[in-house]
């Protein structure tokens, strides 16, 4: 499985605020992506049917994932009636042996991949590689993640970050083309090196964006074609697929195919939207000769047991949480450290993968609530990151890891809420530290308190008011009560 | 106070009153919360309406209470009397008492930030709106994304300075883009966050509670 170093996001976070070109892409796009989904709604559907459609979207997804094991059962036979084959994988490594024994089995050399975050959880292009076979990602912005030797920075465009500068350093070194700062040629460098690839490649890997649970139908969103080509071209097709990626009927294509495209880029639809029903039948022209679909657990099991958890599976991978975060905006994906990034990427990655590790992550979020409110499956991602956060702090032994500094500072909230006159004991002697270090009513610096010291290096902290309200009430303010007009409201 | 008993409303303070137990609860120390939130109903269990500055605890009483005491019946039935019975500051004047003019008047262009436990959990945006619209001699002046959080977030502020900041870096750009002489919010938290910014930084824009604003009787500028 791709390694998860999520333990480092207040250090990573840390470097993309200090980055000034990456500041510079991530307000852009994310601005470009922002503004094109309100518009694209607004003019097609309006706020209230849009509202209607989040609705109806969500319930589908729910239902599917309540009788998953009946969806499950339907796309095995599906998928099998179309003369493809079905495996289930328990994790990364299950899904790795599946896909390496198929391509061992066919002697295959050269693999083009289209684009699949499951594939990422797997990290399955160093276990191709270490075999002997030549992974070769064919999704534009995922080509060019490869070729840096990185993880996606977002969802929906993983090579966001990279500059054309930086694009066409990669494309010189790794495939010897001429410096250029013409996007336009750039794409033209990479089409040809890609080419090459399709025609030569024995196996294709793809991700799946929904399967259809009566019909077997994948279906691939792309902007670039390269799904069609890798789901087309090779002899073998693999697709690698979250489990929850099951929508009951093809008629539910019809909603989930307007939902997506309009919240993940502004589109009303996407330039290609392929739709995989197997291998060729023996009356087609083309198509692969064999099917294969790995469904993939790796944690998503997690999500599942869990009651409130489960509805973090409904996500469809649109990448809006991510581009409305006020968060993410700021740090980026990388930081995140695994490959789900943003507010998804903060539910899901502590459960999925280790409680412990990712603990940061759920408190990484300012409980905004944007990213429920433009979700187009509805998921109520502050109140998931609320229970994950009660996991951390008071949950089972494995998942518990709060420091020490933090359950000391709610030990003594917790002494002194519960009591008026401990509260005012306690705010008697905050005053009395505070006093040397406040000026004209501020505090500049609180060199002593850890915790605080952290906010005092970019803002005031008000210094606590000569006597507090409670005191100010007694001593002034409940005698005025007896008001001329004093009556009582209700 | 001084808004409230101008508009004529009877108003106490009890004094036992602590927190409403959000910090706890947002941090994920659900137990240590729940232990506040039941003095917070104890205290304020028997008041015939209760009214809250900050969006963001109005929040935490009306919506957060209900899945704080998802297991516990007994509690979670009297957390749903005082949550009804809790109305934000706002709300509570142009809904409740039912004015947008509470007779304040001050000058100048105010802008106003849209907290977003405020906006997003209770879905209050207008009220905050008229009621500044009600004071003589000021006219409101929209920033641009008034509903973008300001990078408080509580305990997030702490964890996360850096990031925090950043984020807010964003909304003073926008406050002070607007020309606003003022930037009024109905949160305490956010309240402190840019107000703490902008003095650190020496801006010339003032931020106040609506509270504050509605308090100035035109005498004192
Ligand atoms: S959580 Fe919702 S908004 Fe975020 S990526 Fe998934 S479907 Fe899209």
């Amino acid at each position: 499985m791709a390694e998860v170093k999520s333990a480092e996001f207040k250090k990573a976070s840390g470097r993309a605020l200090r980055d000034e070109k990456l500041q510079h892409s991530l307000e852009h796009v994310m601005e470009h992506f922002v503004g094109a989904r309100a518009s694209v709604i607004e003019n097609d559907f309006g706020d209230e049917n849009w509202e209607a459609m989040r609705t109806r979207a969500a319930a589908i997804k729910q239902s599917t994932l309540e009788h998953l094991d009946y969806y499950l059962d339907m796309v095995d036979r599906s998928v099998r009636r179309n003369g493809g084959h079905v495996y289930f994988a328990d994790d990364a490594a299950q899904a790795n042996a599946i896909v390496l024994d198929i391509a061992k089995r066919n002697g295959v050399k050269t693999v083009i991949k289209s684009k699949s975050m499951v594939s990422e959880e797997m990290g399955i292009n160093h276990i191709l590689e270490r075999e002997g076979i030549e992974p070769v990602e064919t999704d534009l912005g995922e080509y060019i993640i490869q070729l840096a030797g990185e993880t996606p920075f977002h969802i929906i465009a993983p090579a966001m970050h990279k500059t054309r500068q930086e694009v066409s350093a990669l494309f010189q070194e790794w495939l010897k083309t001429a410096p250029t700062q013409d996007i336009k040629r750039l794409c033209v460098y990479a089409r040809d090196a890609l080419r090459e690839k399709f025609a030569a490649a024995d196996m294709g890997i793809s991700g799946a964006n929904f399967v259809v649970a009566e019909t077997g139908t994948v279906c691939l969103v792309t902007n670039e074609g390269n799904g069609r080509m890798t789901t087309s071209a090779p002899r073998i097709h693999v697709v690698l697929a979250g489990m929850e990626k099951i929508v009951p009927a093809v008629e539910d294509l019809a909603l989930f195919l307007r939902l997506l495209p309009r919240s993940a880029t502004g589109q009303r639809i996407t330039s290609y939207n392929t739709f995989v029903g197997g291998p060729r039948a023996p009356s087609d022209e083309d198509g692969p000769e064999e099917f294969h679909l790995v469904l993939v657990d790796n944690g998503r099991l997690n999500l599942l047991r869990d009651e409130v958890m489960r509805e973090a599976l409904r996500c469809i991978r649109c990448g809006a949480c991510l581009n409305h975060c006020p968060v993410y905006r700021k740090i980026g994906g990388h930081a995140y450290g695994w490959v789900y990034s943003g507010p998804i990427g903060a539910i899901v990655t502590p459960p999925m993968t280790n409680m412990k590790v990712a603990r940061d992550l759920p408190y990484a979020s300012t409980l905004c609530g944007t990213c429920k409110d433009v979700c187009p499956v509805k998921i109520d991602i502050p109140r998931l990151l609320l229970h994950l956060r009660h996991k951390v702090a008071e949950g089972a032994l494995g998942e518990r890891s709060t420091t020490w500094m933090e359950r000391l500072f709610v030990g003594q909230w917790h002494g002194a809420m519960r009591n008026r006159k401990a509260l005012e004991g306690k705010a008697n002697l905050g005053r009395l530290l505070t006093r040397p270090f406040a000026r004209g009513g501020k505090v500049r610096k609180l060199p002593f308190a850890p915790m605080v010291s952290g906010w005092t290096a970019s803002r005031d902290f008000p210094a606590p008011a000569p006597r507090s309200f409670a005191r100010l009430w007694r001593e002034e303010l409940a005698h005025d009560n007896a008001h001329p007009n004093g009556t009582e409201q209700g | 106070m001084k808004v409230l008993r101008r508009l004529g409303v009877d108003v106490s303070f009890p004094e036992d009153q602590t927190c409403c137990g959000q910090i706890a609860f947002n941090g994920g120390f659900r137990s240590r919360a729940a232990d506040v939130a039941k003095h917070f109903l104890d205290v304020f269990e028997n008041e015939e309406q209760v009214v809250v500055p900050s969006g963001s605890c109005a929040s935490m009483i009306k919506v957060y209470y209900r899945e704080l005491f998802e297991d516990d019946p007994e509690t979670l039935e009297r957390a749903q009397a005082v949550g009804e019975k809790t109305r934000e500051f706002s709300d509570y004047i142009v809904n409740v008492v039912g004015t947008s003019d509470v007779g304040a008047a001050s000058e100048g262009l105010v802008t106003y930030h849209d907290a977003c436990h405020l906006l997003r959990e209770l879905r209050i945006k207008e009220a905050p709106r008229d009621l500044i619209g009600g004071v003589r001699g000021v006219e409101l002046q929209e920033m641009e994304n008034s509903d973008a959080c300001c990078g408080f977030g509580g305990l997030f502020s702490v964890k996360f300075p850096e990031i925090s900041t950043a984020i807010l870096d964003e909304k003073l750009k926008t406050i002070a883009e607007s020309g606003a002489g003022a930037v009024v919010a109905n949160d305490c938290g956010c309240l402190m966050h840019i107000r703490g910014a902008m003095e650190r930084r020496g801006m010339n824009i003032c931020a106040m509670h609506l509270a504050e604003l509605l308090a100035e009787d035109g005498t004192d500028g």
